[in-house]
Parts: structure tokens; C-alpha cells; sequence
């Protein structure tokens, strides 16, 4: 029988079986040796001590100063799966990421991540925790001074004692992964928005996280892109046994390929469903959000006095 | 009003304090993560490079013509006494004491201090500090120690190329130009200069000049609003801030070091 510390070894290589041979077909020569390491690799089994969700959120409150920007959330991010976080801009979606992350404190409740609540770690412990997640920030957030092989290089560089040869071959297993092995040598400035993404998803892969999030991962992609995007957070999460968090707006991609949706509006959690559940929902937030209708209960104007007050239409009234 | 006046005196005073107490420690939290440069000592020598190297030739030509403006008025100065064999002693000691480390910091601030300012200001604008610590890599181990180090190391040397470019500048505009007597010009120089008292005083001024002009760029950068305008207010008050901190740190050391 094999110890839990054997597999945890292996795992730590899944990629390689899982997302690059079925892209590029067995290398020439693939050794014996290589062959029964994939054999190895067959998907794992989740122990039966794990617990099933590895993001618990509690009752969480959050603020900037007197600014409440989230309030009381409950979620959970089951292990294995696609979890969409959705509502509109400034209803604190990303807020929820960073602080997953512990790059901000709660004001109330709790995040637990894998067992560990992230806000009453030390800084070391922190860290420790991060290299079990990747993220795929909105911009992508590559060093701009780096080639892309050096972003996707970071990671491993820090965090690994790996020779030279095989970061070039990790890394260029996952620049393959999104498509962009042949743009290894350029620099950020250098490739589209687009690419400079899924660059930024290499990266956010590079050390095969349990936890990978995606804040925005569609915005301001082009259709085709945007197809590649979606597919390429489903099978990366199949392919690693991963779990993702992705935050988005755009409801066609998200509903297409997550497991369960969370509808977040003003900082608290008006919805949550299977993507097919939301999709016929009778919530009005969902319904007008799914269906983009300008009325509903999201108003258009910010809220403050009405036009009439404001171009003075009352002020006969009151003489 | 004389509450509210009180009142707005405290709110600031509370305020300086404040900031003056985060800056403090901002400064030992980069000190205390500072330990895996050891390990790493690739990450200063780039940084060196960057800060270092980049800012020789600002560095070395302001050496050379203050050196030669020098030579040309103290010669002018000194003839009326008929002292002008002194002129080699007076620009050496001007140099070494004062000039040196205080225009090389200066240059230092707004060649080297803005460039990191923005830098890491930037870095922070497009979320590559949050990716990094995202990755569970530290920014202040990886990004701002290795800087604040090579500043520190490099200033103390470009202080150094100053004086002795400087004191070159001179040379040539005294000696070969006006026809001071070379020996007097250097011999002079050699009995009026203690290596303690006056290079290793200059030094330990560029020293501490380095600290503060690195932390100063670094701490601005860092704390900076990921926007356009307050990066470039950054920018600004690195120059400000750094340049008023030398002149108060100058006569705070000259006073201490050279009092008789």
C-alpha cells in the first residue's frame, strides 16, 4: 500500500500526464520508465480524511473604513469543482478573492482554506498557504521587465531547487497548455491582452495549485479568446484535480462551465444555484442579471436626489 | 477657534507621528527581510547593476566639473592671499568632507531614488506586487531588500568616484591649466587629509546618506496610490523628502564629526 506522502509525490506531477501528453501525444522515445510513471498517474482518489470543502466561508463581514463592502456570506467551494462568483461591478467580487488570499483581513466571520483559517495565520504560515493557490489576476499582472517564459519561470525559480533543464521543459509544458509555447521569448508588451492572460494562467498554474482563482478572466477578451479562456478553466481544473473560484459578469461562459453559481449584489449573497437552476431562476436580481434587462432591482442611476429636485422642477412648490 | 486651531495642530502632530512611527518600522520589517539575500546574492548584484552602474557617468561628470569650478575659484580666492599652493588641500578637503557625499547624494536621489520610486510604484499599479504575493512570494524579500541593499552599498562608491574624479577636475584646471605647483598641490593634499577623520567620515556620511535616500525612494514607492498621478506625486517626494533629509542629516553629522 502506498503512504498518502507517496501520492501527495506524484501528484505534484499530474500535469504532466494529464494536460501535456493528451495535447502533444507520447514524446519519441518515451522510456519504460516514463510509461509506468504514467501509470502511476491515473487520477487520484480523494482520501477519505479530506474534507469535502477546501474554501468555507462564515459569516463574513468586511468594510474599508466605514464602507461596507461585504456583508454576512456564506460559501463553499467543494473540492473538484467550478464555482462562479457573479454580480456586477462593485459588489465586491474580488473583494471575496483577496480575501481568500489573506491579502485582507475580515472585519467579522471567517475564510477557512483547506482546513486552516487564513486570517489567523502568521505571515509565514500565510505564505505557506498561498503556494497551495494560484491566481489569475484581472490584467493578468505579468512582470513586465520578463519574457513570458521567465513569468511562468517565476514561480518555479522561488519556490523550487529544480535544474534549469526541467523549469524549461515545466514551463514550456505550460505555456503549451494555453497555446502559447511559440510566444515563450516575448515580453508582455509584446502580445495581446489576450495572450498576455493566458500567460498569466500559466503562471497561475506553474506550481500545479489545489486552489486556482480567476478574478475576471473574460473581461475584455474577444469572443474567440474568450471561448479558449473558458475551456482551458474547465480542463485545467479537471486535468490537475483542482478546485476553482471564478469571479466574473459574463454569464454565457460562466453558466457553461461551472458547476454552482453564488449571485452576489451590495456585498451579500442574493442567489446560488447550479448554473441550470439559474438559469430558469425567478429571483428578480438573477433574472434581470441573466437576461441583462436595464430594469430591475439593480438601478441605473447612482443613487442620490431625484432630476426633478436637481434641475430645481419643485422649487415653484415651495415659494 | 482656538480650540479648532489646537485641534488641527493635534490632528497633525498625531498624524507626523504616525507616519514617522510606520516608516520606522517599515524600515526594520525590509531590514529583518533581508536574511535570504544571503542565499541569493544574485538578486543585489542585479540591483547594483541597475542602481549602481546606471548612475556612474551623471555621477562621474558632475565629479569632474564641480572639481574643476572648484579648482578655478579657490585658485582665485587663494591667489589674493597668495595661498594658492593650499589649493589642492582646499579642494580635497571640500570634496572629501562635504561636496562628495552630498552632491553625490543629491544626484543619487534623482537619478537612482526616482527610478525605484516609480518602479515599484508602477509595479504596484499593475498588481505585480499582489501577484507576487499572490505566489507566496514576499515583495519586501524579493523586490524592495535587494534594492535597498544595492543602494546602500552603491552610494558609499559613488561618493567615492565623485571626490576622486572631482579632485582630477581640479587637478587639471589648477595644475595643468593655470600652473599651481604640482608638488605643493599634492603634497599638501597627502599632509592635510587623515584617511580617518576625513575619508572615513565622508564615506560613513554617503553611508548613512544611502540608507536614507534608498529607504526614503523605496518607502515612497511602496506606500504610493496605484494611480497615475499619486505615483508621480511619489516621484516628486522622493526628491523633496530625500534631498531636505541630506542636507538635515549633513549638518547633523558634520556637527558630531568634525567639532573641534
Amino acid at each position: 500500500m502506498q503512504s498518502v506522502a507517496f501520492y501527495n509525490k506524484l501528484s505534484d506531477f499530474r500535469f504532466i500526464s494529464v494536460v501535456f501528453f493528451p495535447l502533444t501525444g507520447m514524446p519519441k522515445g518515451a522510456s519504460q520508465q516514463s510509461l509506468a510513471f504514467l501509470h502511476y498517474n491515473t487520477p487520484l482518489k480523494k482520501m477519505s480524511f479530506v474534507v469535502p470543502n477546501l474554501v468555507e466561508i462564515r459569516d463574513l463581514h468586511f468594510a474599508y473604513g466605514e464602507r461596507s463592502i461585504l456583508s454576512g456570506l456564506q460559501m463553499d467551494f467543494p473540492r473538484g469543482k467550478v464555482v462562479a462568483v457573479m454580480g456586477g461591478s462593485g459588489s465586491g467580487k474580488t473583494t471575496v478573492l483577496r480575501l481568500i488570499g489573506g491579502q485582507l483581513r475580515p472585519s467579522a466571520g471567517t475564510v477557512n482554506v483547506d482546513g486552516q483559517i487564513v486570517h489567523a495565520l502568521d505571515t509565514k504560515q500565510l505564505y505557506q498557504m498561498r503556494r497551495k493557490m494560484g491566481m489569475l489576476f484581472q490584467h493578468g499582472a505579468l512582470f513586465t521587465d520578463l519574457t513570458a517564459f521567465e513569468n511562468v519561470a517565476f514561480p518555479l525559480r522561488e519556490h523550487t531547487d529544480l535544474n534549469e533543464e526541467l523549469i524549461r521543459t515545466l514551463v514550456l509544458m505550460k505555456l503549451q497548455a494555453v497555446g502559447l509555447r511559440n510566444a515563450a521569448q516575448l515580453k508582455p508588451g509584446e502580445i495581446s491582452g489576450g495572450m498576455g492572460r493566458r500567460v498569466a494562467l500559466a503562471r497561475a498554474i506553474a506550481l500545479d495549485p489545489e486552489l486556482i482563482m480567476y478574478d475576471e478572466p473574460f473581461a475584455g477578451l474577444d469572443p474567440i479568446s474568450m471561448g479558449v479562456t473558458a475551456n482551458l478553466i474547465r480542463n485545467l481544473n479537471d486535468a490537475l484535480g483542482s478546485t476553482s473560484i471564478l469571479v466574473s459578469h459574463d454569464v454565457k461562459e460562466c453558466f457553461a462551465i461551472a458547476d454552482y453559481v453564488y449571485f452576489l449584489s451590495s456585498g451579500k449573497i442574493v442567489a446560488h444555484g447550479t448554473p441550470a437552476e439559474m438559469a430558469v431562476s425567478t429571483h428578480p436580481y438573477v433574472k434581470q442579471f441573466v437576461n441583462a434587462e436595464a430594469d430591475g432591482p439593480v438601478p441605473f442611476h447612482y443613487p442620490g436626489k431625484s432630476l426633478a429636485d436637481d434641475l430645481g422642477l419643485h422649487a415653484g412648490a415651495g415659494r | 477657534m482656538i480650540a479648532r486651531f489646537l485641534g488641527a495642530v493635534g490632528a497633525w502632530l498625531r498624524r507626523s507621528v504616525q507616519d514617522l512611527g510606520f516608516a520606522v518600522r517599515s524600515f526594520f520589517i525590509i531590514i529583518a527581510s533581508s536574511g535570504g539575500l544571503w542565499r541569493r546574492p544574485r538578486l543585489v548584484i542585479e540591483q547594483l547593476f541597475f542602481i549602481g552602474n546606471r548612475s556612474l557617468v551623471i555621477t562621474a561628470v558632475s565629479g569632474l566639473f564641480v572639481g574643476m569650478v572648484l579648482g578655478l575659484q579657490g585658485y582665485y580666492t587663494l591667489t589674493t592671499y597668495g595661498a594658492e599652493q593650499s589649493l589642492g588641500l582646499l579642494v580635497a578637503l571640500s570634496l572629501t568632507r562635504e561636496l562628495g557625499p552630498v552632491v553625490t547624494a543629491l544626484l543619487f536621489a534623482g537619478r537612482a531614488g526616482t527610478s525605484l520610486t516609480a518602479e515599484i510604484g508602477l509595479m504596484k499599479a499593475g498588481e505585480q506586487l499582489s501577484a507576487m504575493e499572490m505566489m507566496a512570494v514576499n515583495p519586501v524579500e524579493r523586490v524592495l531588500a535587494p534594492r535597498f541593499w544595492a543602494g546602500v552599498i552603491a552610494m558609499p562608491i559613488l561618493g567615492a568616484i565623485f571626490t576622486a574624479v572631482g579632485i582630477i577636475g581640479s587637478y587639471l584646471v589648477g595644475v595643468v591649466l593655470i600652473g599651481v605647483d604640482e608638488g605643493s598641490f599634492w603634497s599638501q593634499m597627502q599632509s592635510g587629509v587623515d584617511v580617518w577623520k576625513e575619508v572615513g567620515n565622508g564615506t560613513l556620511k554617503s553611508l548613512v546618506f544611502g540608507i536614507a535616500v534608498t529607504f526614503i525612494a523605496l518607502f515612497q514607492g511602496y506606500q504610493a496610490q496605484p494611480t497615475p498621478e499619486d505615483v508621480s506625486g511619489a516621484t516628486t517626494r522622493t526628491v523633496v523628502i530625500s534631498s531636505l533629509m541630506v542636507w538635515w542629516l549633513d549638518f547633523m553629522m558634520t556637527a558630531l564629526m568634525f567639532s573641534k
